[in-house]
């Protein structure tokens, strides 16, 4: 029998909502995370994909406690086995669980980004600051900017600098590559893989994800607010075939290199979420089965799935 | 009918050497050119220079021969890299699209706008939902040229294919110009009907 591994970080039965005003005085909760399970082993990537406003950064803000107060969030995190309570999220931020936030406007506009880098560390990490800029590809008057003067891509680049310099046991990247070439966006993964492998652990959300296959160990496949696959990486870059979910199938179909060919529809509005199967209205192989009812959890070939006939 | 920068020069500040030098681009009506360039070169400065947002220091934007019109719609319509630096966030998301008179049944429809969306303010959408608002707004009336600065990198594989045929198809139909600046090579394999690549040498 195997045994249990330790896990980082574990994500049980997740649920973000938002209490929103509706007419007048009235409010509603509008639920855009919904019953979520991820858990992360120490040594991996795991790569969340899938559709935008699916609630991928919600789930990085979530674990990270920096979600506004109108939100309330139900289930239980752990990281490293222990009970992630709002005052150990801020205990943890920044120092065992970093961010590289999706918005370039996270920097802060007044001050020259090596500086920033830097933060309040002492000794100050300069010498491994410059290694990472310089790795990334950032040239050396770089530190001397400010976030204004920067393209989009080099303050991704900086971004991940920032984030890597924390040295924390779990970093969420939340789209850490848009704007980079290609061979800036390997290298930044590289760096993602080399500290994976000192038994710390990445989430990686993405939408890159061709590149996502090539590095990650698992890839989590998000829609509507949940995950509808979890599955090893080598199974979508085999292709279709091996894929349990109908709209991670959807997903790789719609790769620029695999065909460009999007699936009908749109993803459901969180207030008003179909009754069955989330993916239902847009499945090409949907049965009565799937409009009455949410399938549950199934373990398939390694992987697991919620879909009534992955396979 | 064409869109024109003939050696353009530009730089932020005179103290810093040239950001683009000498740079030359064409875009009929009619076809899409991708841009290719390294990070930092350059590129939404280019973006930028062509929709009139910048002045260059040296050189000529020309459409049809002529400068830019200063009043009026512009012709050329920039979609930028980064959705929530560039709608107000003060304004709903309706008066957005009101804007630019695009709060038409069709475009919510072809673009997946939910009706819900459009009483929110910006900072209550994600990054992909914000820049359809962004793509739908510059395709106003007027507007016969696009330039695509990154449009898609924020939109998950699905939708970034829904939104360039939508764009696609809006642009066979008015005959419209379009620049797509992506680091995307398989990508720009599907759109493009040209491609440029623009060296750090230029």
């Amino acid at each position: 029998m195997e045994q249990k591994r330790e896990t980082l970080l574990e994500i049980h039965g997740l649920s973000v909502s938002f209490r929103m005003y509706d007419h007048g005085l009235e409010q509603t909760d509008l639920q855009v995370i919904s019953d979520l399970y991820l858990t992360v082993y120490p040594g991996e990537i795991v790569a969340v994909a899938g559709s935008s406003g699916s609630g991928k950064s919600l789930l990085a803000s979530a674990v990270l406690g920096l979600l506004p107060d109108n939100a309330t969030v139900c289930g239980h995190l752990y990281y490293r086995g222990q009970e992630l309570t709002p005052g150990r999220q801020k205990q943890l931020r920044g120092t065992q669980i970093a961010l590289v936030p999706q918005s370039v406007t996270y920097l802060d506009p007044l001050m020259k980004v090596g500086a920033q880098a830097d933060g309040h560390r002492r000794p100050l990490p300069t010498a491994r600051r410059k290694g990472f800029f310089k790795r990334l590809g950032l040239p050396d008057q770089t530190e001397q900017l400010y976030p204004f003067q920067l393209s989009g891509g080099m303050a991704r680049r900086v971004l991940v600098s920032t984030a890597l310099l924390t040295g924390a046991g779990l970093v969420i990247a939340d789209e850490p590559t848009p704007g980079m070439s290609l061979e800036q966006a390997l290298e930044a993964l590289r760096m993602f893989r080399e500290m994976a492998d000192q038994k710390k652990a990445v989430i990686l959300i993405t939408h890159d994800i061709d590149l996502a296959f090539e590095f990650a160990d698992r890839v989590a496949v998000f829609y509507a607010g949940t995950t509808v696959e979890t599955a090893p990486a080598w199974d979508f870059k085999q292709g279709p075939d091996r894929l349990r979910h109908p709209y991670s199938q959807a997903l790789w179909r719609a790769l620029p290199q695999n065909g460009f060919e999007p699936v009908e529809g749109f993803q459901p509005y969180a207030g008003d979420l179909p009754e069955g199967c989330l993916f239902s209205p847009r499945c090409p192989c949907k049965t009565e089965q799937c409009i009455r009812a949410v399938p549950p959890v199934r373990q398939i070939r390694g992987g697991e799935v919620r879909c009534f006939y992955g396979a | 009918m064409a869109l024109e920068a003939r050696k353009l020069y530009f730089r932020y500040d005179p103290k810093q050497p040239w950001i683009l030098e000498d740079c030359t681009l064409r875009v009929d009506r009619g076809e899409c050119l991708s841009v290719f360039a390294p990070s930092g070169y350059g590129k939404t400065t280019l973006a930028m220079l062509l929709a009139g947002y910048l002045r260059p220091a040296r050189g000529k934007i020309l459409l049809n021969d002529r400068p830019l019109p200063s009043k009026g719609i512009c012709p050329v319509q920039l979609v930028c890299q980064h959705p929530e630096k560039a709608v107000n966030p003060r304004w709903r998301l309706k008066r957005v699209l009101e804007e630019s008179g695009m709060l038409q049944e069709d475009m919510l429809e072809a673009f997946g706008i939910q009706r819900a969306w459009l009483g929110r303010f910006p900072g209550e959408l994600s990054g992909g939902e914000l820049q359809r608002f962004c793509v739908a707004r510059a395709l106003m009336s007027g507007a016969d040229y696009l330039i695509c600065d990154e449009i898609s990198t924020m939109l998950d594989v699905i939708t970034q294919a829904q939104i360039w045929r939508v764009v696609l198809d809006e642009a066979r139909k008015r005959h419209m110009g379009v620049i797509a600046v992506t680091h995307n090579r398989h990508l720009a394999g599907r759109i493009a009907t040209r491609v440029v690549e623009l060296s750090g040498q230029t």
